[in-house]
């Protein structure tokens, strides 16, 4: 079946996103009457199965951190049709969202700022179960001090504020609320961006057991490739907007297909068995207020031809399982 | 080594805070030979940015209190030169490029004035041929139209531009050393491999040495001939880079390197390196390390168990390990590794 057109695998996927679009409003200055948006996620559509990690991958300003809000209903697309465990939530509002929303949870990148200062980590991590009246004074306590214990603070930790603690801890109090409603979805974004090397290990291995105990779903996003080809069984690249490469981990890792994946492979060392070839993009990235025309790639892309100033290219199929977004694969 | 550009021996400084003196070089040393690049790399807080500005004695004194230790850069001790004559070295023989090009270029003023200003400060020539200069110096770190960035400020460039910027003022006076913190670090994937074959190639052109501070071990093991590696203000292995990734001795470069993600596919879990960075202002006697290191703990659990009659790395909590020597250039401070694969003292 190679040579179709991208079309999310929706039977049993916990997540679908299917063509999602949207758009910012930007002023140039104060006085500016323009009418400028930038195109931040530009018919996008993608898929996470139940239990498995979907890595989504891309530099900073390619829309990767608003479509993983847009996943959980953060912020509401302009069009598109988004799917969570085989309904539509696309539209969905007050209780019923309240409700849906329990199952999908989010672990932010910066561990200082996405903790209230002002609140015990057993009031931050118990929230959930306040909110969703599911446990209350001495037992939220309880319960929040075996969760802190399971992500591996000691037992003491919920009567703290979270100054006390260090920047790895603060993540794990981040990543003790998000499972506290035990979700079938959590959104990471960035969440081992801000810490060292040996405290990420502990924190991505965090995850993982978490992961196989509690059977959720990841929708992990990252701009480093290392993090994402640890973590995801299938990686989505994304440029400008769009998605230009899909496919299982392994594969894509071994053998990138789109012209943008391979140049962000080779500017990573020591990607373990990555192709050594040494591509070194000329220019910038463009502006998402006036991405270029055709494919958004072609003027960084080394393989580029007139076609392709002119022609989108459609995320297709490429061989069973991987696609890619672009004239000449 | 036969010639050395810059020599650090035994450098031992530290802070005077509120709550007393904090030391966050522990007696560091290293060296640099013209036209080398040594790779300084470590966690937050372990010392490699203070390393680099005590060279080019940047860090306010007080609070920043040298101890003890030689700076010496082509055989004079900077620690002893007068202020004035540091002002030459500074920009002129060793220059500096930092981490973060928007906070260190002035907002004020053009990019093209900021590198005319290398030229005029230093009494090279007169304005309008550092006008000149500074164009030329901007298309040989390939900015994109050169002469018209120069009367653009930098708030209107990218990140990756004024980070050419910052190259092109760092080596206008083409220094014999170069200072690079963290250089790509704020940058993205594709901008920061860009940056980095632009300073290799003029490391290359202009054949200067390089001391790249850097967490990132993967921008070493491309990037640097030699690498040290630092923890808690002190360097605990060095060597060529070569080396130290095929045969790490140090248990903490050995857990660093394994706690890399993304080297295979398929990896279920990364083996990490227990504990976390003690505090500076609370470091134990002994081993900086001996808390974390697998080798210390197992000796201790052994000996608790009774299986051996006496502590064999009890040695570990009492004397910080001075670097000693195994093949030819690999150095690493390491008790337990010294008696297994017994190393000579540096």
């Amino acid at each position: 079946m190679t040579g179709g057109i991208y079309r999310p695998e929706e039977d049993g996927a916990i997540l679908s996103l299917v063509n999602v679009y949207k758009t910012f409003p930007v002023r140039k200055s104060f006085f500016s009457t323009e009418n400028l948006r930038v195109r931040a996620v530009d018919g996008v559509s993608l898929t996470v199965p139940p239990g498995k990690t979907l890595g989504l991958v891309g530099e900073s300003g390619c829309g990767k951190t608003t479509l993983a809000r847009l996943a959980i209903r953060l912020l509401d697309p302009d069009a598109g049709a988004i799917r969570f465990d085989g309904k539509e939530i696309t539209r969905m509002e007050g209780e019923a969202l309240r409700v849906t929303r329990r199952q999908m949870q989010i672990v932010f990148q910066d561990p200082y700022s996405s903790l209230n200062p002002r609140m015990k980590v057993s009031d931050i991590v118990g929230e959930g179960w306040l909110v969703h009246g599911l446990a209350r004074g001495k037992e939220l306590r309880e319960r929040a001090e075996r969760l802190l214990v399971r992500v591996g603070l000691p037992a003491d930790a919920g009567g703290k504020y979270p100054h006390e603690f260090s920047g790895g801890q603060r993540q794990r109090i981040g990543i003790a609320r998000a499972i506290a409603l035990s979700p079938k979805l959590v959104v990471a974004d960035e969440p081992v961006s801000a810490l060292d090397v040996s405290v990420q290990a502990q924190i991505l291995n965090l995850l993982r057991d978490l992961q196989e105990e509690y059977g959720m779903a990841y929708l992990f996003v990252s701009h480093d490739l290392r993090v994402i080809r640890h973590v995801s069984d299938d990686v989505a690249v994304m440029y400008l907007g769009k998605l230009m490469e899909t496919g299982p981990a392994a594969e894509l890792f071994h053998e990138p297909l789109h012209p943008y994946t391979r140049s962000l492979l080779s500017a990573v060392p020591m990607l373990g068995d990555a192709p050594s070839e040494r591509i070194v993009l000329s220019g910038e990235i463009p502006s998402p207020i006036s991405p270029p025309p055709g494919c958004r790639f072609h003027t960084r892309c080394f393989m580029a031809e007139k076609v392709c100033e002119e022609v989108c290219p459609l995320l297709r199929s490429i061989a069973p399982g991987r696609y890619a977004a672009c004239h000449f694969v | 080594m036969a010639e050395t550009l810059l020599d650090v021996r035994g450098l031992r400084l530290s802070f005077a805070t509120e709550k007393g003196s904090v030391r966050a070089l522990f007696g560091v040393s290293f060296s640099v030979a013209p036209g080398e690049t040594v790779g300084l790399v470590g966690e937050s807080g372990c010392g490699k940015t203070v390393t680099a500005l005590a060279v080019l004695r940047l860090l306010q004194s007080p609070p920043a209190i040298v101890e003890s230790g030689e700076i010496v850069f082509r055989g004079e001790d900077l620690l002893a030169l007068p202020e004035k004559r540091m002002c030459g070295v500074r920009g002129k023989s060793i220059s500096m490029i930092f981490q973060e090009p928007m906070s260190s270029l002035n907002p004020v003023l053009t990019v093209g004035e900021q590198v005319a200003e290398v030229f005029t400060a230093h009494n090279v020539c007169g304005k309008r041929e550092a006008a000149e200069r500074a164009v030329e110096w901007l298309r040989k770190v390939h900015m994109p139209d050169p002469s018209l960035r120069a009367r653009e400020y930098p708030h209107q460039m990218s990140g990756g531009m004024r980070q050419r910027a910052m190259i092109a003022m760092a080596l206008a006076l083409t220094p014999s050393l170069l200072i690079a913190d963290e250089p790509s670090t704020a940058l993205d994937v594709t901008i920061q491999a860009q940056i980095l074959s632009l300073l290799r190639e003029l490391r290359e052109r202009e054949r200067m040495a390089v001391l790249l501070i850097t967490h990132d071990l993967g921008v070493v093991h491309d990037f640097a001939d030699r690498t040290a590696i630092m923890y808690l203000g002190r360097i605990v292995e060095i060597a060529p880079t070569r080396e130290l990734f095929a045969d790490p001795i140090h248990p903490y470069t050995q857990g660093l390197l394994a706690s890399l993600p993304g080297k295979r596919t398929g990896e279920k879990r990364l083996p990490s390196i227990p504990g976390t960075v003690p505090d500076l202002s609370n470091v134990p006697p002994g081993c900086p390390f001996a808390d974390r290191c697998p080798f210390r703990r197992e000796a201790l659990s052994r000996f608790l168990a009774r299986e051996v009659p006496a502590d064999p790395l009890a040695v570990c909590d009492r004397e910080d390990p001075p670097l000693y020597e195994y093949s030819g250039g690999h150095f690493a401070a390491c008790h337990h590794q010294r008696t297994v694969r017994g190393g000579g003292a540096r």
